[in-house]
């Protein structure tokens, strides 16, 4: 097979996997000392689906996330410290410590924001893509969501009303197996979301989401189209998450030595050394070199974060209105 | 100075705005209405109340966008475009459906510029028409501002005349924060002097209608018309009422409302709303915490019961609050 990417823009795809990981892999350990307020939905496993879809994308074009949002942030090009000061509830965060977790955005990097309404995030990237549509820009929105908000009232309207407006949306769903505590296996009735997208009017597809090279190829063919006007599209991505639904989540509903084998078969980043250091597209050491960088780029960030200081509480009542 | 109803009004508003700046979108269920008609009459409509009308035409389908009957996309789609740059203004035709969109305002639209550090703005409109009077039933004629009034981040707008209606529009739609704005489906044929050019009106000022000396009289949307009826037949005994129309609920004017209590000592609140949690309750709270010493009588407050709004004319005459029963509670605080 032909290289799909050059070996500078492989690099950059397995940076932005590699740095959602051990975020992720990082803040599992940090959560567990207490020291970060609230709770947290880790995005480990699901990698690269994130970046698969992102790689496609500029700062000009839109994405909505989902409480399990950290991973479409990095993608999109958040910035890391940021968002771990924003984690930690700082004053310095990306949103002033005011968002948390679930409430991460980055408007310079075309992030609306995560959103901790599951469903919530679909009508707002037809917005977006309305806006996109109306500019004439050739800029897409994409609505991330799992395999629990496709069941939503929210998304089927958001979907019809995407194909009815002609606008340039694209619903990514990550099937990652579970609504919160319940297998999609069980809740999503029809068992076939592209499909179910597809009776929306839209153009649907399925890929692995473990393999970063299925999501990239499958999301570029819909995310082209709907650049040059052939309207919104659905990517189902088959998935699973390394961690519960939320940090301290017994998972009681998943068998015993079923994450370990999946962290065997359905680790993207396996997956993706192996493949491209098999069609010699890179080395062992160019992955290796990434590696060490983003452990010691998380460690900065933890140490950022630790040290940085609350919002003050003068902060409370600020930022409600523009003008009141 | 022309004389034009408050459709007119809020219609004209649209009209200028849109013209002024072309980041100003219209959308909602049947804003134009036509499309997929058989009969080829692409603006079928112009909204059910007529309000939207003529936009199509002007602006096209790209700026004025008839949606599915979904009104969390609705919604849903004007917060994103806000997020993204546009100024929509969403027509949620009755107020009532804010029911199955609720999540997108109050969850969404409202939390956006705080949650995310006050790194966004959000300026997105939503209107809603409301009341009851028109024995629409239970589910086509709430006032329920007071839900919205309650959400930090949201703007509440009640006009009750139409110089208002169109000064507080083109103001709610150059606004950069999330504005709810309420048209009593009574009010859309009363008429009034309407100037041509585009002006606004700031939010947080009321606007006195009468000045007395006697009463305080505090009215929200078309409970403002009913009181000056009242007013009207108190003053054959003599009686003289300050009438403030708060225009906006959120925020609310309530050194206006202080300052007329101060000087009057007796406060009448007429809300359409049902009376737990309304907005009349709030006004009464707030005066009662910060004007206690003015007060020389137990405050007033006239709503409509508390039920659902019903269907047959003789009961819905019963609910809303008119003249006869904002007048018994203007000789009642004076007693």
């Amino acid at each position: 097979m032909a290289q799909p990417l050059s070996a500078e823009r492989l690099k950059r795809a397995y940076r932005q996997m590699k740095t959602i990981r051990e975020f992720e892999e990082r803040l599992h350990v940090e959560i567990a000392t207490g020291e970060i307020p609230g709770f947290t939905h880790l995005y480990a496993g699901q990698e690269a689906v994130a970046v698969g879809v992102c790689e496609h994308l500029d700062d000009a074009d839109y994405i909505v996330s989902t409480h399990r949002g950290h991973g479409h942030c990095i993608a999109k090009g958040c910035d890391v410290d940021g968002m771990m000061l924003e984690i930690y509830g700082r004053a310095d965060g990306l949103c002033k410590g005011k968002g948390g977790s679930m409430h991460i955005a980055d408007f310079e990097k075309g992030m609306l924001g995560a959103n901790a309404i599951v469903g919530g995030g679909p009508p707002l990237a037809v917005g977006a893509a309305i806006a996109c549509r109306n500019r004439g820009s050739g800029k897409v929105s994409i609505a991330f969501g799992g395999d629990g908000s496709c069941n939503q009232g929210t998304v089927f309207e958001a979907m019809n009303m995407a194909v009815v407006l002609k606008v340039p949306a694209i619903f990514v769903i990550e099937d990652n197996g579970y609504s919160e505590h319940t297998g999609a296996s069980y809740a999503v009735g029809s068992k076939d979301i592209a499909g179910r997208s597809r009776a929306f009017g839209m153009a649907a597809e399925k890929c692995d989401g473990a393999d970063f090279f299925s999501v990239y190829e499958t999301a570029g063919k819909l995310i082209g189209a709907a650049r040059s006007g052939a309207g919104p599209a659905t990517l189902e991505a088959k998935i699973t998450r390394f961690y519960g639904h939320f940090e301290g989540d017994p998972q009681l509903y998943r068998a015993k030595d079923e994450v370990k084998q999946q962290r065997e078969s359905m680790d993207c980043l396996k997956n993706f050394r192996a493949r491209v250091t098999k069609e010699g597209w890179l080395t062992d050491a160019d992955l290796d070199a990434i590696d060490a960088a983003v452990l010691a780029q998380i460690e900065a960030a933890v140490k950022k974060a630790k040290a940085s200081a609350p919002p003050a509480e003068s902060e409370i009542t600020t930022d409600v209105y523009i003008s009141y | 100075m022309a004389q034009k109803s408050f459709r007119d009004a809020l219609n004209e508003a649209m009209h200028l705005e849109m013209e002024r700046d072309p980041s100003v979108i219209v959308l909602g269920e049947d804003v134009s209405g036509g499309a997929g008609g058989t009969s080829g009459h692409r603006e079928a409509s112009g909204g059910i109340f007529g309000v939207t009308k003529g936009l199509l035409p002007k602006f096209g389908e790209h700026r004025v966008i008839d949606t599915p009957i979904s009104e969390s996309a609705i919604i849903g789609a004007a917060g994103g475009a806000a997020l993204a740059g546009l100024r929509p203004v969403a027509e949620l035709m009755f107020a009532d459906f804010v029911g199955v969109s609720m999540d997108q305002i109050f969850n969404q639209m409202a939390k956006f510029r705080y949650m995310f550090g006050g790194k966004t703005r959000c300026p997105a409109v939503v209107r809603l028409a409301m009341g009851a009077g028109m024995n629409m039933g239970a589910q086509h004629s709430q006032t329920i501002y007071n839900f919205m009034t309650a959400v930090p981040g949201l703007k509440v707008v009640i006009p009750t005349n139409p110089y208002d209606a169109k000064g507080l529009l083109i103001q709610a739609i150059r606004d950069d924060d999330p504005v709810m704005y309420f048209e009593h489906k009574a009010l859309y044929p009363r008429k009034g002097e309407v100037p041509a050019e585009a002006y606004t009106i700031p939010f947080g000022e009321a606007n006195v209608l009468r000045e007395g000396e006697d009463v305080t009289v505090v009215a929200i949307g078309r409970m403002a018309v009913f009181a000056e009826k009242a007013l009207d037949a108190v003053a054959k005994d003599g009686i003289s009422c300050d009438l403030i129309d708060p225009r906006t609920t959120s925020p609310l004017d309530e050194e206006t409302i202080l300052e007329s209590v101060e000087n009057t000592g007796r406060l009448v609140i007429v809300d359409e709303s049902p009376p737990r949690c309304s907005v009349a309750h709030d006004i009464a709270a707030i005066v009662a915490s910060k004007g206690f010493k003015s007060l020389r009588a137990p405050i007033q407050i006239v709503t409509a019961p508390h039920t659902p709004v019903p269907f047959a004319p003789s009961l819905e005459r019963a609910y809303v609050p008119g003249p006869a029963k904002i007048e018994a509670a203007i000789r009642a605080v004076l007693k």
